[in-house]
């Protein structure tokens, strides 16, 4: 199979799960308790007011059209009115939020990668040692710390005792950049440390099997300095599945940042999501989770198409 | 029979020699054994055992936001309750949400997944597009959206990660039947007449069990954590029953003045997830010896 066609595939593939997706949020939130319109009404709400509403928003129809019309507007970018916040609509919220949460995610990422490479490539050098060991026992610990907890530990011993960095608090990066980075690094910091450990886990195990290749072996015969067979060598040829690796867990990133921004006050996606549930805000937790989950999506099919590029045994296959 | 019993007997004895592994069983052990405890409490005893060190709002002893000390060695909350008695108290809804939903998900992914491989054809294809539809949402995104559409409370949380989880166990259980499909003990059952419900549930599901089980484990990690994030954003358990997640949150308010509120049952989640996840490594060197320990942690 030739790449174009792969990519042609693999995008045909990606339309029916979106469009799942989609329906699994609108399902979702119909069976959410409670009517928006007698919400929206409030002290307003009677009979007749509720009847005009639902025949104005159309929520007469068989459920089927009312999910086509709402896909409709969807797709041309219309997520309708958020129920609490003054009617704004749903995509001027959304557009709002996202920057927060990407800038977040960016972040946590690049903390993790700047302690997850060296940090795995030491483990696999160096294997069976006591800084193997140690890296091994920290990566399960990574894995297994509770993030809000971490974020609040962190809060408490960086920001309120040692005062050397703001509690979060976002402050946008493109506005001004250095407080903008310094707000960024405890949340980055709490996000990044589980991503950290599958990172490291991920560069320790293809380290160790690039390091036993025939090219390694070829390279210190013929007296090439360890650290340039490493780096340049084995280090190069492991990052490939690293890199992937790091992609597909993008929405764990996700995941992560809906309760870490709790706990830093950040104004992005997970802390848009959180709320509108206990306000009930429908049309916003439609919207927003359906442009989260459509993110995941796109990335994921990114992440496959360039891994495929790189590596054209993948899409041969 | 003995060729299955020599490979449980050689997982077992290979799963001591692994200290980490044994350590995480003992902790996991100790929860799960204290999760039972609180749970016959609540249960059959009115939380009688519990009670006696647990809140008594008439007594001096139990003012609010006392710090660790002899009498508290967890300190007190903001209502004068014991942490410590709290903490012990928050395993019951840990391990009761983390149990079930990983076993919910397990029955259901692991059938869907046998089905699907066994069967092929359309019923493949329908069930696992569904389940690459669930996993195009980020879990913990998809585990809010469903106890946002229920309610929040216990049963709405294990139901949510119960569907959070269903695609993990279907992937495998599918990948699995299909090689099992291919081995003669298939075809002989095929030929002796037995029944297709009989080959799926007596033959091939057995045999493909040994995955299933070190992912329940690993998978047992994350949903006490997940657990613990729903709670701790309020949209678990609700107060006052105790639960871990919850009672970091209520702490957070009082971080600087009362650290050990939040910092005890956070402390609690992490040892237990690390024991859950050092089980679950250990279980995986022991149950599939073809995939080398060195080749990841």
């Amino acid at each position: 199979m030739n790449y174009a066609r792969y990519v042609a595939v693999r995008v045909l593939q990606t339309l029916p799960v979106l469009l799942g997706v989609s329906l699994v949020v609108f399902v979702i939130v119909r069976a959410a308790p409670g009517d928006p319109v007698v919400n929206q009404l409030g002290i307003e709400a009677t009979d007749a007011n509720i009847a005009r509403l639902r025949e104005q928003y159309g929520l007469n129809d068989p459920i089927y059209v009312q999910y086509l019309r709402w896909l409709e507007n969807v797709v041309q970018g219309n997520m309708g009115r958020s129920i609490t916040r003054g009617g704004r609509p749903v995509t001027e919220l959304i557009a709002s939020r996202l920057p927060a949460t990407l800038f977040l995610a960016v972040a946590s990422m690049l903390v993790a990668v700047v302690i997850a490479v060296p940090a795995g490539v030491v483990s696999a050098v160096r294997k069976g040692t006591t800084e193997d060991r140690a890296v091994t026992f920290s990566a399960l610990a990574g894995v297994s710390v509770p993030n809000f907890w971490l974020g609040l530990v962190l809060i408490l011993l960086f920001a309120r005792w040692a005062q050397v960095l703001p509690p979060g608090n976002y402050v946008d990066p493109l506005v001004d950049p250095v407080e903008g980075l310094r707000h960024v690094i405890l949340p980055a910091v709490t996000v990044g440390t589980a991503f950290a450990a599958l990172i490291a886990r991920q560069t320790r195990s293809s380290m160790l099997d690039n390091l036993s290749e025939d090219f390694v072996r070829t390279a210190r015969a013929k007296g090439l300095p360890s650290r340039t067979v490493i780096v340049r060598h084995a280090l190069k040829q492991s990052l490939l599945p690293v890199v992937t690796v790091a992609g597909l867990q993008f929405g764990y990133l996700l995941s992560a940042t809906v309760v870490v921004e709790q706990v830093f006050a950040w104004p992005g996606m997970g802390r848009l999501i959180y709320r509108s549930v206990f306000q009930q805000d429908y049309p916003t937790v439609q919207g927003a989770v359906l442009v989260v989950a459509a993110l995941f999506v796109l990335v994921n099919l990114v992440v496959d198409l360039t891994y495929s590029y790189l590596d054209p045994r993948v899409s041969a296959s | 029979m003995s060729a299955s019993t020599s490979r449980t007997a050689r997982a077992w004895r290979s799963l001591r020699a692994d200290r980490a592994a044994v350590a995480g069983l003992a902790v996991v052990s100790g929860v799960v054994a204290l999760g039972a405890l609180t749970f016959l409490d609540a249960t059959f005893f009115d939380r009688g055992l519990i009670a006696a060190v647990y809140y008594d709002p008439t007594s001096p002893a139990f003012a609010p936001l006392q710090a660790p000390s002899p009498a508290h060695p967890f300190g007190t909350d903001t209502l004068g309750r014991d942490v410590l008695a709290r903490v012990l108290y928050g395993a019951k809804v840990s391990v009761q949400v983390a149990v079930t939903a990983v076993v919910v998900a397990a029955v259901v992914g692991s059938l869907i997944g046998v089905l699907a491989g066994h069967s092929g054809g359309a019923v493949e294809t329908v069930a696992m597009r569904a389940v690459d539809v669930l996993l195009g949402f980020p879990a913990l995104v998809l585990a809010i959206g469903v106890v946002a559409a229920l309610g929040f409370s216990l049963n709405n949380v294990v139901i949510a990660l119960g569907i959070v989880y269903i695609p993990q166990f279907a992937r495998i259980a599918r990948s699995s039947a299909l090689a099992e499909s291919q081995e003669a003990y298939v075809d002989a059952a095929r030929v002796q007449g037995y029944s297709r419900t009989h080959i799926v549930l007596r033959e091939v599901l057995p045999n493909s069990l040994s995955p299933l089980l070190v992912q329940a484990s690993l998978l047992m990690a994350f949903a006490i954590i997940a657990e613990a994030s729903l709670s701790f954003l309020g949209l678990g358990v609700q107060p006052p029953t105790p639960s871990w997640g919850g009672m970091v949150s209520t702490g957070a308010d009082y971080l600087t003045t009362a650290p050990w509120i939040s910092l005890f049952p956070g402390l609690m989640i992490f040892v237990t997830v690390l024991a859950f996840n050092l089980l679950g490594d250990g279980l995986r060197d022991a149950l599939d010896p073809r995939e080398s320990p060195e080749r990841r942690f």
